[in-house]
């Protein structure tokens, strides 16, 4: 740990203005402003080929932006070249030397600026990752899990002010994959540097980063902290890619104090005007978005035991299954189809089964209102495998 | 904390790190080609025009668009050319016959044997071909171990009679010229179908196997199939060179053997009749070019190359 | 089961094996031969029959005139010709690997030529080169000759070579505060060294082994080919065959070596 505590807090902030790339007639990332703060663990999620990764190498210097710049602590460094900048990269695949040691995988960028005496360093680094005992093997000798490590270890040891990693755990199985989300967090935690972290898993960016930038076809479509992102999704692409939602097309009634009253069919739903990200008229259309977690499902017998002033839907229940934790029901109903419910396993009731008619319902608190004008079904297929 | 909003700037200007970046692979190529130009692509320009002179070593030769060199080379020495097509083209079967089995034996079979195979294939090499191509007129020669098993079988008649061996004899017969061509190339058609046998997915095989192939139609339907590229660029890596060969026919055979490359040399080197050499050579190489661009069209891999 | 069927079938199942090795006895009979004919001792000039035992030839490998000159006259030029080859392909070969740039096929097309062209043309064309402008023939024109043509068989091996490599690698280079040139010399360079070694080996093997360009372009040099091919018409010393021998055994030994090595580095 010693050879880390040097950099404690010692992150900068990274600001990108008006950056863009273009390739001939393709765009890979519309003109964007971001800005990451110092010291915090930013992610940047989305699909392949949603421009994340160039975003990524444009800090990087490994790609020259169309337009814009990139500013690291207030510096200008647009025109610098990679070996000129002061941040790291844990590449793709790790992209590891073959032709050296992993010791010397270590000690390239120490070398590369003079650093003479490099073993303490490059041998507490090793212990940091616990990988001390295979300083000299070849890359292709270690397990996947191992090269990560080397490939963290080879980015830290420089003590860059920003450290990117462009899917480091992509390559890795589902349980490595957990084991190290968290082991890259510890180390962030300790050593206080940026981390800029490309993803297209919505579950490790979730887990990892303090901020998520949600990018799709080369543009940022939402900035915030996880849980306000999962909670309050400005578009459909955030609620469809960020987990499951259910959002059903509602005509707005009109308002009544805090809540935007809507009418789906012949259902009245309600929504707080705070999480509605767009303009609620009377007369137009809104999409009433609801988390598969948030609804209770009761069997239509007991409606009436049903609390006042919850959102009601009616419906059938078309499928179910069972995955442990809770059951997933798939049900269709008359203001929508395919409603995601997940109800946890604590007292089943065996009346819900297919073919059942049951009533969905939940705290009108716990719905998110989006502008109708787009396209439903953003991001629930998007294929997410791959380099973005 | 951020905003994310379109701006409008205008593209950077092109920094002169990037225009020097632009030049580097001229500057890498540029001793290279030049080489080329001139030791390659000028040589073939002086054999043009060498091709349609007239003249004589003591007057010296004169361009006089003279095409008719051509036509007479052509209608001289065509069974030259056609000798050397047929025995090109015979090497070429063989060697892939022969070949294919033991790129497919060290591909797939040899297990932890197969890095000494690779090693006796290569080795030969080692040894200076004209060296082992003397070697196959002892093999071959009249009291060699080929003529006399021949003849204690008692089938040299019949070989004679099929054409095969000529007077019971093997050596000078068309026989032990194609043999040291098939020789010769051989390695040149293993390798190439090594490599891309090697590369093809053992798992694909199994699978076959799996969708009820038999092993003969395991290997018609998939393993061939997929090591055409080897096929292709082994054919042509052993045909061009053994129909412009001189050497075999000179060695091994008679001048009932004479090839086109024989041909050539003498017109070159001994006779000193370059214009008839420089025509000869571009009907050799223009025929050849002909051939190979027809086969690499036939056989659908352009990448070969 | 009846063994002739089992025995049969053993065969049938070993098909491919037994028309492997005889392929295999096919290529290496010729060296065979010429070992044990390097123990002969004939009665003429020439070297063809098997008379009786000896190992004077091999007590005396320089023993005939000129035969050990032209070996290291050929042993010079196939250095030469590897250098300035190697050099000159490899730029060739990072120029196409690597870069986007005008000219490219056309480029990729005059390196192609010289391998699709049969040796004697482009021979008899070089030669009408060397005639028309001059140049006398001997040692220089031998060694231009040779790397000419050994070219574009190193730009092909180390154009495969740097394909296949990653361009991350680089880009990990330059991260980790590598300028262009360390990260040629450090990163590109030793991962490309494998396909210029195998060019090099290549061009090695071609130019000392070369016979039909050297014969129309080295006047009356005399290289270990063109000795050996006038043998063929004066009389065969026994000494050729212990070159012969030497060169296989000597060659056949570096490579097990090498293998042995990077077997036991593996282990380790």
């Amino acid at each position: 740990m010693t050879a880390t505590a040097t950099t404690r807090g010692s992150g900068t902030d990274v600001r990108l203005t008006g950056i863009s790339k273009t390739y001939g007639a393709f765009t890979a990332v519309h003109p964007l402003d971001l800005s990451v703060p110092a010291g915090s663990f930013f992610a940047l999620l989305g699909a392949s080929g949603c421009g994340k990764t160039t975003t990524l190498r444009m800090i990087a210097g490994l790609e020259e932006p169309t337009t814009g710049t990139v500013e690291l602590a207030g510096k200008n460094v647009t025109a610098l070249p990679p070996y000129k900048r002061p941040v790291n990269t844990v590449f793709q695949s790790y992209a590891l030397f073959p032709h050296l040691d992993i010791y010397e995988n270590v000690a390239f960028g120490l070398r590369r600026r003079g650093v003479k005496s490099v073993k303490k360093q490059v041998e507490e680094m090793l212990e940091l990752v616990q990988l001390g005992d295979l300083a000299r093997r070849r890359p292709q000798q270690l397990s996947g899990g191992q090269q990560q490590r080397v490939a963290v270890a080879r980015a830290l040891i420089n003590h860059p002010d920003v450290l990117l990693l462009d899917e480091p755990l992509g390559a890795l199985d589902l349980k490595l994959r957990r084991q190290m989300q968290l082991e890259l967090k510890r180390i962030q935690t300790e050593v206080g540097i940026t981390f800029i972290h490309v993803t297209h898993d919505q579950e490790e960016a979730m887990t990892m980063a303090d901020t998520v930038a949600v990018m799709n076809a080369g543009r940022v479509e939402q900035l915030g902290a996880p849980a306000d992102l999962y909670e309050t999704p400005r578009t459909t692409f955030v609620a469809n890619f960020l987990g499951t939602s259910n959002l059903i097309t509602a005509d707005v009634l009109g308002t009544a104090g805090d809540a935007i009253l809507l009418r789906a069919g012949d259902t009245k739903l309600g929504l707080p005007a705070t999480r509605c990200t767009a303009p609620a008229r009377t007369g137009e259309k809104l999409l009433i978005g609801i988390r598969p977690e948030k609804i209770t499902l009761t069997h239509a017998d007991d409606a009436g035991t049903i609390a006042d002033g919850r959102n009601r839907v009616t419906g059938r229940i078309a499928q179910s299954s069972f995955t442990g934790v809770s059951t997933q029901y798939l049900v269709d109903s008359s203001v929508a189809t395919g409603l995601s419910v997940y109800e946890q396993n604590i007292e089943r009731d065996t009346r819900l089964v297919p073919g059942a008619e049951v009533v969905l319902h939940w705290n009108p608190g716990h719905s998110f209102g989006l502008d109708a004008a787009q396209n439903v079904e953003a991001g629930t297929d998007v294929e997410a495998e791959g380099a973005g | 904390m951020s905003t994310f909003t379109a701006t409008d700037q205008p593209p950077a200007p092109t920094a002169p790190a990037a225009r020097r970046k632009r030049r580097v692979p001229y500057w890498l190529l540029l001793p290279g080609i030049l080489w080329l130009l001139v030791f390659f692509a000028a040589p073939l320009v002086y054999q043009a025009s060498t091709s349609v002179q007239t003249g004589s070593l003591e007057d010296g030769f004169r361009v006089t668009w003279h095409f008719a060199t051509y036509w007479d080379a052509l209608s001289e020495y065509y069974p030259q050319f056609l000798r050397s097509v047929a025995y090109g083209a015979t090497a070429t079967a063989l060697c892939l016959v022969l070949g294919y089995p033991l790129a497919y034996l060290i591909a797939f079979r040899a297990g932890r044997w197969c890095n000494l195979l690779m090693v006796l294939v290569i080795a030969p090499f080692f040894t200076s071909f004209l060296i082992r191509t003397l070697a196959w007129k002892t093999i071959l020669s009249d009291g060699g171990p080929v003529v006399s098993t021949l003849g204690s079988l008692h089938i040299l008649g019949l070989t004679d009679a099929l054409g095969v061996t000529e007077g019971h004899r093997v050596l000078a017969t068309p026989l032990s010229v194609v043999c040291g061509l098939t020789y010769n190339f051989l390695p040149f058609m293993i390798l190439p179908l090594y490599t891309s046998l090697e590369r093809i997915d053992g798992r694909l095989h199994e699978a076959a196997r799996d969708l009820y192939a038999r092993p003969l139609t395991v290997f018609r339907k998939v393993t061939f199939p997929l090591s055409m590229p080897g096929v292709v660029a082994g054919t042509l890596l052993t045909f061009i060179p053994a129909t412009g060969d001189y050497i075999n026919a000179e060695l091994l055979g008679s001048t009932d053997q004479k090839m086109i490359g024989n041909v050539i040399q003498s017109q070159f080197l001994r006779v000193l009749d370059y214009p008839t050499a420089a025509a000869l050579s571009f009907i050799l190489m223009a025929a050849i070019l002909v051939m190979v661009t027809v086969y690499i069209r036939k056989s659908g891999t352009e990448d070969v190359v | 089961m009846n063994p002739l069927t089992r025995a049969a079938r053993v065969l049938r199942r070993n098909l491919v094996v037994i028309a492997g090795l005889g392929t295999l006895g096919f290529l290496l009979l010729p060296n065979v031969i010429v070992t044990v004919f390097s123990f002969n001792k004939p009665n003429g000039r020439f070297n063809y029959e098997w008379q009786r035992f000896s190992t004077d030839a091999w007590t005396d490998p320089c023993g005939v005139a000129d035969l050990c000159g032209s070996l290291s006259l050929s042993l010079r030029i196939a250095l030469w010709a590897t250098v300035g080859s190697t050099v000159l392909g490899t730029m060739i070969a990072f120029a196409l690997a690597r870069y986007r740039f005008r000219a490219r096929s056309s480029v990729s097309t005059l390196i192609f030529l010289p391998m699709a062209m049969p040796e004697v043309v482009m021979a008899a064309s070089l030669a009408t080169l060397f005639l028309n402008t001059g140049v006398s023939f001997g040692f220089w024109t031998i060694l231009i000759a040779h790397i000419t043509f050994c070219l574009s068989f190193v730009v092909t091996a180390v154009k495969a070579r740097v394909m296949s490599m990653d361009p991350r690698l680089e880009q990990a280079a330059q991260d980790l505060y590598a300028t262009p040139l360390q990260t040629f010399r450090k990163v590109t360079l030793p991962i490309a060294a494998p396909g210029i070694a195998a060019g090099a080996l290549l061009s090695f093997a071609l130019s000392f082994d070369d016979f039909i360009i050297t014969n129309f372009n080295s006047g009356s040099t005399v290289t270990f080919p063109m000795y050996v091919w006038g043998s063929a018409q004066r009389g065969t010393p026994v000494q050729i065959n212990v070159i012969g021998t030497a060169m296989f055994a000597i060659a056949v030994l570096c490579v097990l070596v090498a293998q042995l090595a990077g077997r036991r580095r593996k282990r380790s």
